[in-house]
């Protein structure tokens, strides 16, 4: 049990997620007012609910910090395993909200267990891929590396929830970081791209397209015999993958996949059915203009126009009531976070720690990308809230705790293990 | 890159966000447009309708509440669609076509199911209504007339159409617009302007609250009222002179220009043209053929002038110096005026004529030799004929006069382009333009016009521009109507015609017109006039015209009196024109039996004639 190190604590991290969640916490009040509300601290509001569990999270950082830093690498896979049991248990004691089976019912509060899933997936990574004998370019290590991740994954989709699932699969960042091979973030990326080609164009067209280029590579390549076969057998493999979209697209996917993928795409316009909630959204942010129409006078929050507007759409609010100028500063606060979280990682030696930061940077930077991507309209409509933002005390613990680990851990940058 | 990929990932996002926000935010500007839309509702606020007066304080037109039944057919379910109909007097197939239409243009919003209601079905409805869920009743307000009659003046109102709507930026679909008549010209004085309010809405389309504590609202602004020149006493006894007659009857105040009177035979009643049953009455008036309704006689019927018109070249010949006082013309039964031609009159042979004379024996003979000496005065007749046009003209002929109603026409005074058209040869001469001398011919006047020349020779030498408008509540009128406008006919000249007119009522073809106490001065016509059915063109009985005014040295009404058909203008306009006057001036008639005779004197048959049968008599 080492000291408490408070004056190492990463204050400037620390103060820039305050700031967020105090913004968020006045926008959700700006969200949820009604003009007859008796007081706004009524724990039958979300804004007084989201207080209570910044009061909680206050009490979470505090507790994490008092924890002996190598406490997290130790207890990091009897976490996992609970968080694990806490996402089956779900579908014993879960409760369904929207369609989706996701969280637990607790004291008059909901409790989503994914939100706990991705800071302690992060932990329990960390510390197998920290393992000595672990090496990310061995097929072995490769293959435990995604089970990590699989197992939660598979327990999300169930319930379901895509948009939890994406987040997980942004651990491949982490893992093309630590060294795993180029060639499946190529795929990765290439297959991403397939993917929204094949539904724009068709998979005859991307088929075709696959071929010539392919051809071309091989006719101007020097090393003729090798790049032959390999090119034949990426030619094959991406034709194949394009089939296979063109089939999941259309077989496997509902309708209101293909639609809120259409509507991103512009390849359909829907702006009362499927593209309602993105083109109110936009609405707002028109009419807030450059300086906003300031707090509680945004006429299409206070019409409640935009769904969902205290938690995942709250970046509209900003956006109406602050203009371009207040979703701005927010951007560059999110963008501080987290290109200083980042940095930070790379200084530090502990590869449990550099691990563990990398991974906080990434869930940040997905569920910041995946969200204000979709309020925007360039991202099709998955419902992923925004860190330290958005209503929900499940995603505002989830994320205290990860931020609160990662100041924890950064603060013993400099001490030996 | 692999230590790069997340910063770069990072810093590449919050750009393409920023670039985003600043497209949505502060380029693309239209959206915010479309915030208002479904966030904020406007309401508007109507002034109601400015009242219209006569010149005596009666009021004409009011207003009255009707109510609207409105649907929303999210809310409608297990009516009794059978006794829904009866109550509401539509058929099934109606119903049915009315659903559909509200359907189709929304669900949840309120449309229009049944516009105007009466005050009457209103109450019988209201009892029944609490059965039929969706639907539910507003109160609007629409015209309400005092008077049946001045339809023709007055005009009507309607709800105004796309055409308006894409025109008009103040205008929104079913809002009501004057469609016709002083409603039209005025429009802008009797609506006033909408007050307008933003209310904040929710995603239920309720109202919350005001938008931004009334910000962009705006105020109401009154409508004025206006009071008409019409002497609507007046306009009654015009009307009922015109019975079973079909003309025009237009009195105006000589030194004011207004109009005390405008009389479009047949008329109609205005109350026809407002509430549900509009539309089939609108279509009645219209489909009408051989009584009109809807054509005002008196602003668009384009007629030769006829026997009137000789003053006005009578006043040309003598501000041309082409004869004077004493200057005479023998008349045989007509004259030569050109080799082989000859235009009858009905002088005896031998009648000696000068101007006083000609004008109260309405010798042919005598104005035509003057017309065509001041056409001969100039070294071409295309110089002779655009001086004499030039002095028409002066006398408002041959355009619109620019009086406020929104309808009429420029009637037709031939210049010398007008005759190069027809002789492109150069084949004319004064000779050929005759019948202008005489008001026959190529020139066509509406009556108002020929109103407007007798106001002219009234005031002698000039006019205000008519109208029917005498003031408009805290407005003053526009400058076009007290301004003089002289004719180029110098002053002096005036008396010697006027001299001749009132011997036409003391001793010449208008006799019957002559009053009491009260000095007439006038001049009667008979027009010939020419009908088209089915393609042939078929000569009609001469239509009867008088003009007049009193008393002579200090006018204080001028009038025209057309009658369709009436042959001779001594047998009906000029007792009309008369009767019209000693009403105006003694506020009663004493000639019975001559006001008995006029309304009682029936042309229905003469106007069927021509499509009864094809070889019919005319000028029985």
């Amino acid at each position: 049990m080492s000291e408490i190190k408070l004056n190492k604590i990463d204050l400037t991290t620390l103060f820039t997620v305050i700031l967020l969640i105090i913004m968020g916490a006045i926008n959700i009040y700006s969200a949820t007012h009604a003009d007859n509300l008796e007081s706004p601290l009524l724990l039958n509001n979300p804004f007084g609910k989201q207080i209570v569990f910044i009061l909680i999270s206050i009490f979470l950082f505090l507790s994490i910090q008092l924890i002996p830093y190598k406490f997290f690498q130790k207890f990091a896979s009897i976490a996992y395993v609970l968080s694990i049991l806490s996402l089956i248990g779900l579908f014993i004691f879960g409760k369904s909200i929207n369609g989706s089976t996701a969280w637990y019912q607790v004291f008059g509060f909901g409790l989503q267990p994914s939100e706990f899933a991705k800071p302690i997936t992060a932990l329990a990574l960390a510390k197998y891929l920290s393992d000595i004998n672990a090496n990310i370019k061995t097929i072995k290590t490769q293959f435990y590396s995604f089970l990590i991740i699989f197992i939660p994954v598979l327990l999300i989709v169930l319930q379901p929830d895509p948009g939890s699932t994406l987040i997980f699969l942004s651990f491949v960042f982490v893992f093309y970081k630590i060294g795993l091979p180029s060639i499946y973030m190529n795929f990765f990326i290439g297959f991403i791209l397939l993917f929204f080609l094949t539904i724009l164009l068709s998979k005859e067209i991307i088929i075709l397209l696959i071929i010539i280029i392919s051809i071309l590579i091989i006719l101007y390549s020097k090393k003729k015999k090798k790049s032959i076969r390999k090119f034949i057998i990426y030619s094959l493999i991406l034709s194949s993958f394009a089939f296979s979209v063109d089939f999941i697209f259309n077989n496997i996917f509902e309708q209101h996949h293909r639609d809120r993928l259409n509507i991103v795409m512009g390849i359909q316009e829907d702006n009362r059915g499927t593209g309602y909630n993105t083109n109110q959204s936009i609405i707002a942010f028109a009419s807030g203009g450059l300086f906003g129409e300031g707090f509680l006078k945004g006429p299409q929050t206070r019409g409640s126009f935009v769904p969902f507007q205290h938690t995942d759409y709250i970046f509209s609010t900003v956006g109406e009531e602050w203009g371009f100028i207040g979703a701005f500063i927010v951007i560059c606060l999110f963008a501080f976070l987290m290109l200083r979280i980042s940095k930070r990682a790379e200084l530090q030696r502990n590869l449990f720690s550099k691990f563990f930061s990398y991974s906080a940077a990434t869930i940040i930077f997905s569920h910041f990308f995946i969200n204000v991507g979709m309020v925007l309209g360039l991202v099709p409509t998955i419902g992923i809230p925004l860190p330290f933002f958005s209503y929900g005390g499940s995603s505002l613990l989830g994320f205290v705790l990860l931020i609160s680990i990662y100041i924890r851990l950064d603060a013993e940058r400099t001490s030996k293990w | 890159m692999k230590d790069k990929l997340l910063p770069i990932l990072i810093i590449f996002s919050c750009i393409l966000f920023i670039l985003r926000l600043f497209w949505i935010q502060i380029i693309d500007i239209d959206n915010v447009e479309l915030s208002k839309r479904n966030s904020v509702e406007r309401v508007y606020q109507y002034p109601e309708r400015g009242y219209i007066y006569d010149r005596n304080n009666n009021l004409l037109v009011g207003n009255e509440s009707f109510y609207d039944l409105m649907i929303i057919p999210k809310d409608v379910k297990e009516i009794d669609t059978i006794e829904f109909c009866k109550i509401f007097q539509i058929n099934k197939s109606e119903f049915i076509e009315k659903i559909k239409r509200a359907t189709k243009y929304s669900t949840i919003k309120p449309s229009v199911f049944l516009s105007q209601i009466s005050k009457n079905d209103f109450a019988l409805i209201q009892e029944k209504l609490w059965k039929y869920h969706g639907f539910n009743i507003i109160r609007k307000s629409n015209r309400k007339y005092l008077t049946n009659s001045a339809s023709n003046i007055l005009g009507y109102i309607s709800e105004v159409n796309d055409y308006e709507i894409n025109d008009n930026s103040y205008y929104e679909s079913g809002e009501l617009i004057g469609r016709q008549g002083l409603e039209k010209s005025y429009e802008k004085e009797l609506r006033g302007i909408k007050g307008v309010k933003y209310f904040q809405k929710d995603k239920f389309n309720r109202i919350i609250h005001s938008y931004k504590d009334g910000l962009f609202d705006t105020l109401i602004v009154p409508a004025n009222d206006i009071k008409l020149s019409i002497d609507i006493a007046l306009q009654r006894y015009g009307d009922s002179l015109m019975k079973n007659k079909f003309g025009s009857i237009i009195a105006i105040e000589p030194s004011s220009g207004e109009i005390l009177s405008l009389i479009n035979s047949p008329s109609f009643n205005p109350n026809l043209l407002i509430g549900r049953n509009r539309s089939t009455n609108y279509l009645k008036l219209k489909n009408d053929s051989i009584g009109k309704p809807l054509f005002d006689r008196g602003l668009q019927g384009q007629y030769p002038p006829g026997s009137p018109f000789k003053l006005v070249n009578g006043l040309i010949g003598l501000q041309e110096n082409i004869i004077n006082d004493k200057t005479t013309i023998r008349c045989n039964e007509g004259h030569f005026y050109s080799k082989n031609r000859f235009m009858r009159c009905h002088c005896k042979i031998g009648t000696i004529n000068n101007l006083n004379k000609a004008i109260y024996n309405s010798c042919n003979t005598f104005f035509a030799n003057i017309y065509k000496k001041t056409l001969d005065k100039f070294p071409n007749s295309k110089l002779g004929i655009d001086n004499w046009k030039k002095h028409v003209e002066s006398f408002g002929f041959g355009n619109y006069l620019g009086y406020d109603h929104p309808i009429g026409r420029p009637g037709l005074i031939p210049g010398s382009n007008y005759y190069d058209n027809w002789y492109p040869n150069g084949g004319w001469k004064a000779a050929t333009t005759i019948s202008n001398g005489i008001g026959q011919g190529e020139i066509l006047t509406t009556p108002i016009q020929l109103a407007n020349l007798t106001t002219i020779i009234a005031n002698r030498g000039w006019y205000k521009t008519p109208h029917l408008v005498k003031n408009i509540s805290k407005k003053s009128l526009k400058e076009k109507y007290t301004v003089k406008k002289f004719t180029t006919i110098d002053s002096i000249h005036f008396e010697k015609i006027i001299e001749g007119m009132f011997n036409v009522v003391q001793k010449g073809t208008a006799q019957n017109a002559k009053i009491n106490g009260i000095e007439v001065a006038g001049k009667t016509g008979t027009a010939e006039n020419f009908i088209k059915i089915n393609g042939n063109r078929l000569q009609l009985t001469d239509h009867s015209i008088f003009i007049g005014f009193a008393p002579k040295d200090n006018p204080k009404i001028a009038i025209v009196v057309f009658i369709e058909n009436g042959y001779w203008g001594t047998r009906w306009a000029a007792p009309t024109a008369s009767l019209m006057m000693e009403s105006y001036l003694n506020k009663k008639v004493k000639r019975k039996y001559l006001e008995k005779y006029i309304v009682n004197g029936n042309l229905m048959e003469e106007y069927k004639k021509p499509y009864i049968k094809s070889n019919f008599k005319i000028n029985e």
